[in-house]
């Protein structure tokens, strides 16, 4: 399952943190905080897995995509495919892309409520329920209507 | 610029109304953005919080107001401040009628509050209605909250509504009621076990996002149980490959991939289906080898299909054929450009080595260069693959590459993980002692503090026991080997605490053996250890062990030893030590030092640290005793049913309540009568206690069962221990179990490890009352032959054998090999664990020495040696006139003895290498 999505700009601000696994405040902000260490460090073309067993508990994974200014962040177990996830993340941007046109860092900031939406018609309880961009942005702007 | 168009819109968009913030929200992202210090947006983050504090608790909020405030506090919280005076606020939102506040309501609340929170019984109500919802908007919004708000206990007021969600017109309500059920599931499995049927019934759902949605439960369902799903295999092949025929709506696709999502899911879960089972394997070959077949391996979700595919073909009965394309796969990912994909590779290389370990060879290079990427992730996943992979051939270059890896990380979980690997592959294939000394010292070096203390107990056992038993001269070589390379790491500054313990017991046990140092530089170099570390206790105990068998070593040989005087100030400031253990240590110490020369051969032999002792449970040496003292009069042995109902000490005894049976007595006790050869019962008032009054029975079964000693004493009527003073601090005297156990064996030789193993600080504190008691050597004759049976059957020794060394692993399988090998010898006391060992001393000793030759053993034990070594003092006492009773082995007795010597970290000796640790690492 996914543990948890984040979305953090590359100075570490968090701009969407959405757990799936009940933490606390305290807890999530220090995952924040680790997992931003451990992505900062890292070169453009390594790989875009890191092993999180120290921040999530054994055999979970951090899968993520650098943007612009920002990265997207899955934390998933061994339930889910790590090469899969990294075109979720794909799905994901691409449906804000559609949605905000040409989305950037401060339309997840301001849009807060509507990412939000897109994001939970992605990932239901940490299951991803669906794939299909096109679908998201018509339920999503279903909601919004 | 591009962030100055956003805002531009965004400023716009405020003037909109509906999505837009306010322009005070705008003001605020932009000031925390541009702030300078953490400082500065914590005191910008507050001044936020107060304001909303203020405004939210306006009267008459307008709603829309409202919910860009709690959009507001969301935002807050997620810059990590506490925004919990405006949950209520939340939680009042989803009671709104309209659908977007509702909703921002529910996403609050869902962020907000986790599910054990005391809000969400306000919300239960509201989820109620709106599961029951005619718009299927506000039902889907209910059920994305249900997933995160719902806990165990109040699953049951939604679940009834979630079900017949599951009927419902829209596909997206009907996926979205499956995820929540799934959640259910996995929150508390039993609560929704009667829907299975329900599920698989949504399988064959006309919309196959329903039934992508279902698979997700299924693998969770099957991942904790396989059984009940096995008969979908055939079904779910099916829809596999349906998906992989295309013949999923068009809608499914994505990158022209077909239902990619769908096929991994379906693939993890064949694997889970598939493995070991041979049947539904078969039905899985074909669609395997069509994805195989079909898929892109240009796109990266293709690849992600591939990687599945080989996943599945690695976990499920084998096919040769499959394999060989998984294995083509495997190359090509390895050879790939990508660093995604050589990961995926590594990893599916360390599936694939395990069903036919040769593929490996052929992707040597590939892997090498994996592990000299200057990716970490990479690394480390390369470093699994190499751990799988090792062999005895292989185990120094690996060994070598993964102690590199930990010398230059600082992550402690790594290093903890990473090291121990290191010690099982160098354990299970060392190719020699030596170096697996150095690996071992290495890690010390590295990880520290983080390697487990049984690490450092086997490493002292392997320098102990040496390359095996034939060659003497190999083992010793190693041995001052050993002792060069700790002198040598001693040099180095900021040792951990256990890599000092092994280097103290080491230069204790060996470090003038072969005669290149003196005690005084030995000495020297133990008191600098210390003087690293002024806080560790553990490790004075090392040291002072340590200490103790240098001097009694070199008294031993016919030399005198001169304390230096930084020895003399450590040794004397531990005689106020507040760790009673360091105490008893350096009293023993003192003690050890006024023997004589032969006692002290015998006690503190040299290199006798493996030497076996033998434990002769049958206490049959006392069967001469026990005859002449029924001969004197004394009564039989009883059983512990004829005992029962009395004070089992109390009946056991004595001449003076021989006519008592199992009867309580209300009156008090009369004044003990002495039986006769008691007489030097010096200290027996301390412990009289108004429940017992036959002391000298009483505390000579405590020796008994303690120590099995007891009876030898007989002879040394006379002598005492001037160590009452120094006992009486530890607290009076009591009724140890153990004094009690000796009616059934099994259950002493348990308490005896408990209490010699770190767990017994109290059993410690007990025993170290008992040396008091001791003292009067002489044991009543009344103890019954019985009795003594099992006492001895628990505690018995072998007189023959000098060292505690628990024999090689051959002992686990029964008897030991050494057992009767020389009954004559006298017998050191080893460092056996609490059993103690009979001393036969020929010569009466003046004193008991209060230093325990057992120390040595209590060092072994890793936590509270201090059990262990008050036990042994009670040994000491034994040293008298020659009842070198010695019995043969029995397999009980090798079987303690095994359990002993397991518990003490000494054991058995191996032969060679490869398999030194086989049992114990399996």
């Amino acid at each position: 399952m996914i543990d948890a999505v984040l979305v953090m700009n590359t100075q570490g601000k968090p701009r969407l943190a959405k757990f799936y696994k009940s933490l606390s405040p305290v807890k999530q902000q220090e995952i924040v905080r680790k997992v931003y260490t451990g992505l900062s460090s890292r070169a453009e073309h390594f790989c875009n897995f890191v092993e999180a067993d120290e921040i999530f508990g054994a055999g979970t994974k951090l899968v993520y995509k650098h943007f612009a200014t920002l990265y997207f962040v899955f934390v998933i177990d061994s339930g889910e495919s790590e090469l899969g996830i990294l075109d979720l993340i794909q799905v994901f941007v691409e449906t804000l892309d559609s949605i905000f046109k040409n989305v950037c860092e401060l339309d997840i900031v301001f849009n807060f409520n509507k990412v939000n939406t897109v994001l939970d018609e992605i990932v239901m309880g940490g299951q991803v329920v669906e794939t299909n961009s096109t679908e998201i942005v018509k339920s999503v702007q279903e909601i919004f209507k | 610029m591009e962030q100055l168009k956003t805002i531009g819109r965004e400023l716009a968009m405020g003037s909109q109304g509906v999505w837009g913030s306010s322009k005070e929200f705008l003001e605020l992202v932009k000031t925390i953005g541009e702030a300078k210090s953490k400082a500065e947006e914590e005191r910008i983050v507050l001044a936020e919080i107060e304001s909303l504090k203020r405004r939210i608790q306006e009267p008459d909020v307008p709603r829309k107001k409202m919910k860009e405030y709690i959009m507001r506090l969301v935002y807050v919280e997620m810059l990590g401040h506490d925004a919990s005076f405006g949950y209520i606020h939340a939680v009042k939102m989803t009671h709104d009628d309209n659908l977007l506040l509702k909703r921002s309501g529910y996403l609050a609340v869902t962020l907000f509050l986790n599910e054990d929170h005391d809000l969400i019984i306000l919300i239960i109500n509201t989820i109620q209605k709106d599961l029951k919802s005619d718009n299927y908007l506000v039902c889907c919004a209910a059920l994305t909250a249900v997933c995160r708000l719902i806990n165990e206990e109040t699953i049951p007021a939604v679940l009834p509504q979630i079900v017949e969600l599951l009927n419902h017109q829209k596909e997206l309500v009907r996926k979205k009621a499956v995820m929540a059920l799934h959640r259910f599931f996995q929150r508390s499995p039993s609560t929704v076990s009667h829907l299975f049927p329900a599920f698989q019934e949504r399988l064959c759902d006309r919309d196959p996002s329903v039934m992508s949605a279902v698979l997700c439960a299924l693998y969770d369902m099957i991942l904790v149980n396989v059984k009940p799903f096995k008969h979908l295999v055939a079904s779910l092949v099916s829809i596999l490959k349906q998906a992989v025929e295309h013949r999923l709506p068009k809608s499914y696709d994505y990158h022209r991939t077909p239902a990619p999502f769908v096929q991994i899911k379906l693939l993890k879960i064949l694997a889970l289906l598939g493995t070991g089972d041979k049947a539904a394997s078969e039905n899985m070959f074909n669609v395997l080898g069509d994805i195989l077949k079909r898929s892109d391996s240009t796109s990266n979700i293709g690849n992600a299909i591939l990687y599945e595919c080989v996943r599945t073909l690695t976990s499920i009965y084998t096919n040769p054929r499959l394999l060989q394309n998984a294995a083509e796969i495997t190359a090509k990912f390895l050879k790939s450009d990508s660093h995604n994909l050589k990961y995926m590779g590594i990893d599916a290389l360390g599936r694939l080595i395990k069903i036919t370990p040769e593929c490996a060879e052929n992707h040597q290079l590939a892997v090498i260069d994996c592990l000299e990427d200057p990716d970490d992730t990479l690394k480390r996943k390369t470093l699994d693959l190499l751990y799988k992979m090792t062999k005895a051939n292989n185990v120094e270059v690996i060994v070598e590459r993964m102690v590199e890896y930990i010398r230059n990380i600082s992550d402690n979980h790594y290093k903890t993980e990473i090291s121990s690997r290191v010690i099982e592959l160098a354990e299970r294939y060392a190719p020699s002692n030596q170096w697996f000394i150095q690996t071992m010292n290495q890690v010390f070096e590295i990880a520290g503090d983080l390697v487990p203390q049984k690490v450092a107990h086997d490493l002292m056992r392997l320098i102990a026991e040496g390359a095996g038993e034939e060659d003497e001269d190999a083992d010793s070589h190693l041995r001052s080997s050993a002792v060069q390379a700790y002198l040598q790491i001693l040099k180095e500054p900021k040792l951990p605490s256990i890599l000092l313990q092994v280097i103290s017991w080491v230069l204790g046990e060996y470090g003038i053996a072969d005669g290149s140092h003196s005690a005084e530089f030995i000495i020297g170099k133990l008191c600098d250890i210390v003087a690293t570390r002024p806080g560790d206790d553990k490790l004075k105990g090392y040291v002072v062990s340590a200490i103790t068998k240098i001097c009694a070593f070199e008294k031993a040989a016919g030399q005198t030893v001169d304390l230096i005087p930084e020895c003399v100030s450590f040794i004397e400031e531990l005689y106020a030590s507040h760790s009673t253990d360091l105490q008893q240590r350096v009293y023993e110490f003192h003690a050890v030092l006024k023997l004589d020369r032969d006692t002290l051969a015998s006690i503190l032999p040299m290199d006798a640290s493996c030497e076996d002792i033998e434990v002769d449970k049958d206490l049959s040496f006392l069967n001469s005793f026990v005859e002449s003292a029924l001969a004197n009069g004394s009564r039989p042995y009883l059983s512990d049913n004829e005992r029962r109902g009395m004070g089992a000490m109390t009946t056991l005894a004595s001449n003076n309540d021989a006519g008592t049976s199992s009867l309580l007595r209300f009156q008090p006790y009369e004044k003990p009568s002495i039986p006769e050869p008691a007489a030097a019962l010096v200290t027996a008032s301390h412990y009289s206690q108004d429940a017992i009054d036959q002391h000298d029975i009483y505390s000579s079964a405590i020796t008994v069962s303690t120590s099995s000693k007891a009876p030898e004493s007989s002879s040394n009527d006379g002598t005492r221990l001037k160590l009452e003073g120094v006992q009486k601090k530890w607290g009076r005297p009591t009724y140890t179990p153990e004094a009690q156990v000796p009616k059934n064996p099994i259950n002493i030789s348990d308490s005896v490890k408990v209490s010699s193993s770190a767990a017994g600080k109290e059993a410690s504190s007990r025993n170290s009352s008992a040396p008091p008691y001791t003292e009067r050597k002489q044991p009543p004759q009344e103890i019954s032959a019985e009795k003594k049976k099992l006492a001895a059957s628990l505690f018995g020794s072998k007189a023959g054998d000098t060292k505690a060394k628990p024999a090689a692993k051959l002992q686990q399988n029964g008897t030991s090999k050494k057992a009767p090998a020389k009954p004559t010898s006298p017998p050191p006391p080893a460092p056996a664990p609490p059993p103690a060992d009979l001393l036969d001393l020929s010569d009466s000793l003046p004193q008991t020495p209060s230093v325990d030759p057992v120390d040595q053993l209590a060092d072994l034990i890793s936590v509270d040696s201090s059990a262990a070594t008050s036990t042994t003092s009670l040994v000491e006492q034994v040293f008298d006139a020659g009842k070198v009773a010695t019995k043969g082995p029995s397999p009980q007795a090798s079987l303690q003895k095994d359990a002993v010597s397991r518990q003490v970290g000494v054991t058995p000796s191996g032969g060679t290498n490869p398999d030194l640790f086989k049992d114990l690492f399996g």
